[in-house]
């Protein structure tokens, strides 16, 4: 496309341009260094022939006077099969097919698409000629991975569309033509197996939005028995540095029970996003036996790379996860840390000299928050069958002060709530979600009563720490004493979880259940307490059982004799033999 | 071609506004005035304003003063020649020595891409028992030092440094006294391994804005070495004032400020520079070791806390000792598998147990009485100072974890420890250490 515009001003990402023709509110244009080289920018704000744009690339070498081409079109995803199991920057350039074309570094203007046109997928066609569907509905499919992926009538196409023509099975290219289809007023447009959306508009082609209330279990103890999740549902992980915020998010990728998981690295540690890239292809999928890389989609912006581009990141990520949502998957989307982006719009909002809100953050900042996670949510398709969007986010706070802008603007808006705490990180209690602060507004795979009576007894027993620091061992009543005692190995046995352990990193739900049964009955049983000291170590022993149970694999003989050993532990009332 | 502007409209700050065309973004440009030549960058451009900020300060700039454009970005010579050399902050030499002009390589280039990196999993060996024990130090690792003004950071610094053994040392001192400056050069000087270091030292007389170069420099070089298969280790002293140095240059142009003065970019601007670690398939790897000073010992300052969520962990220095709590190396778990069976056991057991041990101790300094098991962790944490976490502790990561198992064995019973039964049972010493008795 010719140019039309030059550029006026440079200012860190930030560029102004006088265009000499209509310019489109994000829509995407480039501009040209003198080099040749053509870098990516979207269009922010419009006075008069002035245009602001956010370059996605380092500005350096650009000049007032270079030239500036825009192109209409709005930033888009591209989505077709072969998605999955890919690596992709923030505006989807795929990183591998980058590497192996240019080289070690990320240099500025080298973009490729998104999905290769080499490869072919054998499509089989279900729609007739004649007749007449609405966006989304299904041309036909292919299979990717395990799932029938459907090609379907491109969403953003309005009305009602007749097939006039429809290919015969075989094996086509993902921009290849395999319907032609006539709308109303005789438009005819060609549905080839993939297609265009924009990253900021909401993909949500349903009949009705549904209540989410099926628990997606993730293995990790606390959250599913304490602090559900819900397939559809929201949820946020703020915490300081270096109280697991990215592990838990890792092993949350690896052991939900899902169909795709979205991986949205924005703006973190480029080394934690190689973790994921050499450890998932080695990596099986326990529901179909799998590499774990063929469900998952990485989409990478880490901290070095430049600054705009991970806000559209984000965008991208949720965009491609709404799409996989049309096919009737459950999807779960880990976005870490929504804070960079949050950042990312405060950087640019201070470009654009807007006046700013608390801690110079963007005014709009809460309802950019709340129109992102409002795009997670289950929904039943035209065709009766329902998918899901999880949104998991995870929240850097400066200083690890929850009363900041985008904690608070984030937990207004998610249906639960995992704050990690220093305190417990600190004492290598990991998972460091803090039992007593979070929350969750979901049913999970215990029943409501447990669930209540698991965190009163948290409660009492940090109650009761808390007056023990004050009037000493001495001044409590051994009832007391004992319910620390017990709160604090509920803590020890079931909150806490190895990560690193193969057993113990994941449990299941009837596992989960089984244990928090058994604490309980522990805790229930007429234990013989003589005296404090005694006390102590009936617990210390209970919990090196307990332990030692959770790091025996189930069905082997180890775990049974470990069970068996609790089992006579309380029988016995904690005495010895 | 050279072109001169002489029409300087504005100074302010370190910041200088010329009328110029055609110039591009973060081109530089050299300034003469009467008081000496400096080296200044383009920070914004707006029809033909060009705004700059000079390197050595604009004291003493005239209006009528000459700006010469030269038309490219921020280079540094890169070849074998570079090794042993001491350059300032603007990347002269400081040595005395003649100045380099060989193939330049441009500095703060584009980030690599994540593919390309492999996992790092190559322990470092300090024989500090605090960092191999507990927060295993790995090849490619970006790992700032926290501490308030007064520890010895900058000799805890060099001693990791010398100590993990890189083929290519690069100092970068941002603001240093110039006695820590001579301290580094001593050090490098009685290892033998002057040879195999480059120093870019900015010492806290000199402006404050040339501090803005010497990461770059020293990131740059050390990149460049580590592509040539070397393994890289890069020392930076004082991040702090580095950010101070940015939180000027922003105050000027009157970017609105997001915390303390910092601008809202400080997160991008640091990772940009720590994230340049790397471990790279197929050839060397750069390991970025830091200090970030904490004003006022608070963490949550902006610089350390912004640090702290960019780098893959971090020491916090206190009380001349490495704090177990806080302290942290995110890629200890990549390295602590393989070392010994018992390494995670006794890593997770030693800092649970010293965390009980300073709650007896807060117990006690409250006047209240002490249980059995309060006494047994009061002695624990008494040992486990003594043998362990005194910095002038000097021993091999196995001894550090056998003397682990001695102070363990000689205050509790296995089973009090929480190490689980399998680990316990192999490695829990069959008779009490003769002192414990």
């Amino acid at each position: 496309m010719s140019e039309t515009g030059r550029i006026a001003a440079v200012f860190g990402n930030m560029v102004t341009a006088h265009v000499d023709t209509f310019a489109v509110l994000n829509s995407v244009a480039y501009c040209r260094r003198r080099d040749g080289t053509r870098l990516l920018a979207e269009i922010i704000r419009i006075s008069g022939d002035a245009v602001d744009l956010q370059v996605f690339e380092e500005t350096r070498g650009l000049r007032v006077g270079d030239p500036v081409e825009l192109t209409g079109n709005l930033v888009e995803a591209q989505l077709g099969p072969g998605l999955l199991g890919r690596i992709y920057d923030g505006l989807q350039n795929p990183l591998p097919e980058l590497a192996a074309k240019h080289g070690t570094h990320l240099l500025p203007g080298r973009y490729l698409p998104p999905l290769d046109p080499q490869t072919t997928w054998r499509f089989t066609p279900s729609a007739s000629v004649g007749q007449k569907l609405r966006a989304g509905g299904a041309l036909g499919h292919v299979t990717e991975h395990v799932f029938e992926h459907p090609i379907c009538v491109p969403f953003g196409w309005r009305g009602s569309w007749t097939v006039e023509a429809i290919t015969s099975p075989g094996d086509y290219g993902c921009d290849a033509r395999v319907a032609v289809l006539r709308g109303e007023e005789d438009i005819r447009r060609e549905a080839t197996l993939c297609q265009r959306w924009p990253v900021k508009v909401p993909l949500c082609v349903c009949d009705e939005r549904l209540l989410p209330t099926e628990p997606l279990v993730t293995k990790i103890r606390i959250v599913d028995t304490l602090f559900p999740v819900v397939k559809g549902g929201t949820y946020c992980i703020p915490g300081p540095f270096g109280a697991g915020k990215t592990v838990l998010q890792h092993i949350t990728s690896r052991h939900a029970e899902i169909d795709v998981v979205v991986i949205a690295a924005c703006g973190e540690r480029a080394g934690e996003v190689v973790e994921l890239l050499r450890e998932f292809p080695e990596l099986t999928d326990p529901r179909d036996g799998q590499s774990l890389m063929k469900r998952t989609i990485i989409i990478c912006n880490t901290s070095s790379m430049p600054v705009a581009a991970r806000e559209a990141s984000v965008y991208t990520a949720v965009t491609l996860a709404e799409y996989y949502r049309q096919m009737g998957l459950n999807v779960l989307l880990l976005a870490d840390s929504t804070s960079r982006w949050a950042q990312a719009l405060r950087e640019l909002s201070g470009r654009l000299e807007e006046i700013p809100g608390e801690e110079a953050f963007p005014a709009y900042l809460e309802s950019r928050i709340a129109n992102f996670y409002e795009r997670a949510g289950a929904i039943r398709l035209h065709d009766g069958r329902v998918g899901s969007l999880t949104i998991g986010g995870t929240v850097s706070p400066a200083g690890g002060n929850f009363e900041e802008p985008v904690t608070q603007g984030t937990l207004k808006v998610v249906g639960a709530f995992h704050g990690l705490s220093r305190a417990r990180s600190d004492a290598r209690r990991y998972p460091a979600i803090d039992p007593i602060e979070s929350w969750s507004t979901y049913e999970g795979i215990i029943s409501q009563e447990a669930r209540v009576r698991a965190v009163r007894l948290l409660k009492d027993g940090n109650e009761i720490k808390q007056m023990m620091a004050v009037v000493g061992e001495e001044g409590t009543g051994i009832d007391d004493f004992a319910t620390m005692l017990a709160a604090e190995l509920f803590d020890a046995v079931f909150l806490q979880q190895n990560a690193f352990d193969d057993v113990d990193a994941a449990s299941d739900a009837s596992r989960q259940r089984l244990v928090f049964d058994k604490v309980f009955e522990l805790i229930d049983a007429q234990l013989v307490l003589d005296n404090k000291e005694h006390a102590r170590a009936v617990f210390v022993q209970a919990t090196e059982m307990f332990k030692h149970w959770n790091y025996e694999a189930p069905q082997t003989p180890g775990f049974d004799q470990a069970l068996a050993e609790i089992d006579d532990f309380i029988g016995r009332g904690g005495r010895t033999l | 071609m050279r072109k001169y502007h002489d029409e300087i409209t504005r100074v302010a700050g370190a910041v200088v506004e010329v009328t110029a065309r055609g110039v591009a973004y973060e081109d530089l440009a050299v300034l003469d005035t009467r008081l000496g030549t400096s080296l200044a960058q383009v920070i914004r451009v707006e029809g033909d304003h060009v705004t700059l900020q000079v390197f050595a300060g604009t004291q003493g700039v005239s209006t009528i003063d000459r700006i010469r454009f030269l038309g490219r970005p921020m280079q540094v010579p890169f070849t074998k020649n570079l090794l042993g050399r001491i350059f300032d902050g603007s990347g002269k030499p400081r040595d005395g020595r003649c100045e380099l002009h060989d193939d330049v390589i441009d500095v703060g280039g584009p980030s690599v891409n994540p593919v390309i990196r492999r996992m790092p999993d190559k322990m470092v060996r300090t024989g500090i028992p605090m960092i191999d024990v507990f927060n295993t130090l790995v090849e490619s690792q970006k790992l700032p030092i926290f501490a308030p003004a007064g520890e010895p950071y900058n000799r805890l610094l060099s001693r990791i440094g010398l100590q993990a053994d890189a083929d290519v040392i690069v100092l970068g001192g941002i603001g240093l006294r110039h006695d820590d400056y001579l301290m580094f050069r001593k050090a490098f000087e009685e290892h033998g391994v002057l040879h195999r270091t480059i120093m870019f030292v900015h010492t806290a007389s000199e402006p404050t804005v040339e501090a803005l170069l010497v990461p770059d420099l020293a990131l740059a070089v050390g990149e460049a070495f580590a592509l040539q298969k070397n393994r890289v280790l890069v020392l930076l002293s004082d991040m702090t004032a580095f950010s101070d140095a940015l939180k000027e240059v922003a105050i000027t142009m009157e970017q609105i400020p997001s915390n303390r003065g910092y601008p809202g970019d400080l997160y991008s601007q640091l990772a940009k520079r720590y994230e340049k670690a790397v471990d790279f398939e197929h050839s060397g790897s750069l390991t970025v070791l830091s200090v970030t000073t904490m004003p006022g010992d608070d963490v949550t300052h902006p610089v350390p806390d912004n640090t702290g969520y960019i780098t893959e962990g971090q020491l916090y220095l206190r009380g001349g000792r490495i704090e177990p709590f806080g302290s942290l190396s995110r890629l200890k778990q990549r390295v602590n598998g393989k070392t010994r069976d018992d390494h995670r056991a006794i890593m997770d057991a030693c800092i649970q147990l010293y965390a009980a041990c300073l709650e007896a101790r807060e117990k006690r300094s409250m006047g209240f009485e002490m249980s059995p098991w309060d006494s047994k962790l009061l002695s624990y944490g008494e040992r486990f100072e003594k043998q362990i976490m005194d910095l002038s502790v000097d021993i091999s990561l196995e001894s550090a974890l056998d003397t682990c198992w001695g102070i363990l064995s000689a205050c509790f019973e296995p089973a009090e420890t929480g190490i689980l039964r399998r680990i316990a049972e192999r490695h829990w010493p069959a008779e009490k250490p003769a002192e414990a008795v």
